[in-house]
């Protein structure tokens, strides 16, 4: 066992003494969590708007009042029906809200169940088609919430994440794809560097069972992915508020099972690549692209075509993201992703299974 | 059955597609014994090393390193033997000292161990414990390798190239360590492609394009050239040369260090030579008797080869 300790020493060596990889292992997490929780977001915000209105009536002034107030709108002024066009060009406004000359005598109708008419135009520059939706969205409910509606009005409420945050889409996704690069690519290009170099040719020369030595090889870079489990969840909680209402103990064993998986990865990686540069493109090339993909992170699953859906399926990212959403978002109990769990566990020991036939303890 | 010889290797053939990087090796270490391997580079050395240290397995014949099949008792054998490859294989960015630990513990010794075998030979690197291998001069690199490679006392040791990019004093006291092990009893492999090296060995194998082309000792294998052989030099060396392969009655010249070596076919006279090379403008040429050495009969088994 003093010799396993000392395996595990060595490799913490290697990494604590190439201060930039470990910079990057462990503050890239930091950064993404960071960027996408607040410089990038698919949220809409600041949408500027202008009002036509040819008589500003008080019931106008009132719902004017009202989208200005919300933090996703900012008010830039009345315009005349004539500048509408010369306003959402010039980029003045994004949106435009046009009130009928006789808006309140139409709003009084229906409030007296009167037929409705059309009180207020909504005009938006759609040269961005989701945020101009998105917006058009926004805008009509505020109107609506400010008057009484009709019975058949329905009502939408968006459950667990009610303002649509996109940093509680994205951190899951995150999670998924550090841990498949901390975990697989540098424990692929840790095992591969000792082929080209050659040191593996004396390891191999040696009584110990060379699994023995890339396991241990592993748990330094276990570790250091456990500690950006750490502080993601930290900066998830602290920094960008999520509700964290499921399981932690779910979700910090879900992770392990992951990053298990991320590992066994690696390790089959390292035996398809016989140089650094090699394992670098496999890991970038098969496994980044399909989770930033194809993993439900950035684009929905639900939207792919069906062979994509296929696709999907088999990429351990997707099972660990959806089962991460369910437990930090949605917070179900741990029960719930049990199906999420059982599939992680059983590519893992797949993962496991192969990589380890597929290991030699040969050059060829 | 105890085995007689150390390392014992019986018609070693090993392929790589359609090149056969050894061809039906057969040689034999006996226990105690320095043994070198002498030939250029690509002529199998450093596969017939990956063979032997149960790296890579033979297509055909067989081999043994204390008795243990190289491929039936892999494990074993990579218990007993110590392996130093032909490139630095220890960690750049790890000291020296952590660099030996970590290969102690990876044979399940502590540095303390092998104390007395490796300490004449670790004395000289132990100033720089605490610098990176890395950091290392070659001469030094090689010194902490061959620690490395003691650090669990092995019974046979199999140096590929040890002494490939090392200038001449650090070659000429590797060998004096290796000479020192050798009083200790440990059988060593040793392949070099410096001819020079030889002389350091109790017997050499000649290796060139897969196949060994003799075994002796150095002294027997220099008594294997039986001809007459001339030391030839002067101002325009490459000049001398192509006039000395033209010329009649000289069968091989070619370069040889400072000189070239010219061996003549039957009734060869030195003086008339020298006097046809003044002829040809080579005033200056000297042409004299000489020793031959292990090179020209490598030279000449090559040939005879072809």
């Amino acid at each position: 066992m003093g010799g396993f300790l000392s395996f595990v020493k060595k490799e913490t060596l290697h990494i604590v003494r190439d201060r930039r990889t470990m910079m990057i292992a462990l503050l890239m997490p930091v950064v993404q969590i960071l960027l996408f929780g607040f410089a990038l977001s698919t949220e809409i915000n600041n949408i500027d708007f202008a009002v036509t209105s040819p008589n500003r009536t008080e019931a106008v002034r009132r719902q004017v009042e009202r989208i200005a107030a919300n933090p996703y709108f900012t008010f830039k002024g009345y315009i005349a029906p004539n500048e509408i066009d010369n306003a959402l060009r010039s980029g003045r406004a994004d949106a435009v809200a046009v009130f009928a000359d006789d808006y309140d005598r139409q709003t009084a109708a229906t409030e007296r169940g009167e037929p409705a008419e059309k009180a207020v135009q909504l005009i938006f520059d759609a040269s961005n088609p989701n945020n101009a939706a998105a917006g058009a969205g926004y805008m009509q409910s505020i109107l609506l919430a400010g008057r009484q509606t009709g019975a058949a009005a329905p009502e939408t409420r968006l459950l667990y994440n009610p303002q649509m945050k996109s940093a509680y889409n994205f951190v899951p996704g995150i999670m998924g794809l550090i841990f498949i690069l901390i975990c697989a690519m540098l424990t692929s290009v840790s095992i591969v560097r000792e082929e080209e170099t050659g040191t593996m040719e004396v390891l191999l020369v040696s009584p110990v069972r060379p699994i023995r030595i890339i396991f241990a090889k592993m748990i330094p870079y276990f570790l250091l992915s456990c500690l950006n489990l750490v502080s993601i969840l930290l900066l998830a909680r602290f920094v960008l508020g999520m509700p964290m209402s499921g399981s932690l103990a779910g979700l910090v064993g879900i992770s392990l099972l992951y990053l298990m998986l991320a590992l066994a990865l690696g390790l089959l990686i390292s035996t398809l690549a016989n140089n650094q540069v090699t394992a670098m493109l496999i890991s970038g090339m098969l496994l980044m692209l399909p989770i930033i993909m194809l993993s439900g992170m950035v684009f929905p699953i639900e939207n792919m075509p069906g062979i994509l859906q296929g696709v999907s399926c088999i990429i351990p990212a997707r099972w660990y993201i959806e089962a991460v959403r369910k437990l930090m978002i949605e917070g179900v109990p741990f029960a719930d992703v049990l199906r999420e769990v059982l599939i992680l566990a059983a590519m893992t020991a797949v993962l496991i299974g192969v990589a380890l036939r597929k290991f030699n303890d040969k050059l060829e | 059955m105890a085995a007689r010889n150390a390392i014992e290797a019986e018609g070693l053939t090993k392929r790589y597609g359609a090149l056969t990087a050894l061809d039906g090796v057969t040689f034999g270490v006996a226990r105690g014994e320095l043994f070198g391997l002498i030939g250029p580079d690509g002529a199998g050395k450093t596969t017939l090393f990956r063979l032997l240290t149960t790296l890579i397995n033979p297509d055909g014949g067989t081999a043994s390193i204390a008795g243990c099949d190289i491929v039936r008792d892999y494990r074993e054998i990579r218990k007993r033997v110590g392996y130093m490859p032909g490139r630095f294989s220890l960690y750049p960015d790890l000291s020296v000292a952590e660099n030996l630990d970590f290969f102690a513990a990876l044979f399940g010794v502590s540095a303390e161990a092998s104390r007395d075998l490796i300490a004449p030979i670790y004395r000289q690197i132990e100033p720089f414990r605490t610098r990176r291998a890395g950091k290392l001069s070659g001469g030094m690199k090689q010194k902490l390798a061959l620690c490395c490679a003691l650090i669990h006392r092995p019974s046979v040791l199999l140096l590929d190239e040890p002494t490939t990019g090392v200038d001449a004093v650090s070659r000429s006291e590797f060998w004096d360590m290796l000479s020192e092990l050798k009083s200790k009893g440990i059988s060593m492999l040793v392949s070099t492609p410096y001819m020079d090296e030889a002389r350091r060995c109790d017997r050499i194998a000649l290796i060139n394009e897969a196949k060994i082309l003799g075994i002796d000792t150095p002294q027997g294998i220099v008594s294997r050239f039986d001809e007459p052989i001339y030391a030839l030099s002067g101002r325009d060396m490459y000049g001398l040369l192509l006039a000395a392969r033209r010329a009649e009655g000289v069968r091989e010249c070619y370069p040889f260090g400072e000189a070239h070596h010219l061996i003549p076919d039957a009734g060869f006279d030195a003086a008339a030579f020298a006097r046809f090379l003044a002829g040809q403008g080579f005033a200056d040429a000297v042409i004299r008797p000489a020793e031959a050495g292990i090179e020209d009969v490598f030279i000449k088994l090559m040939h005879h080869e072809q």
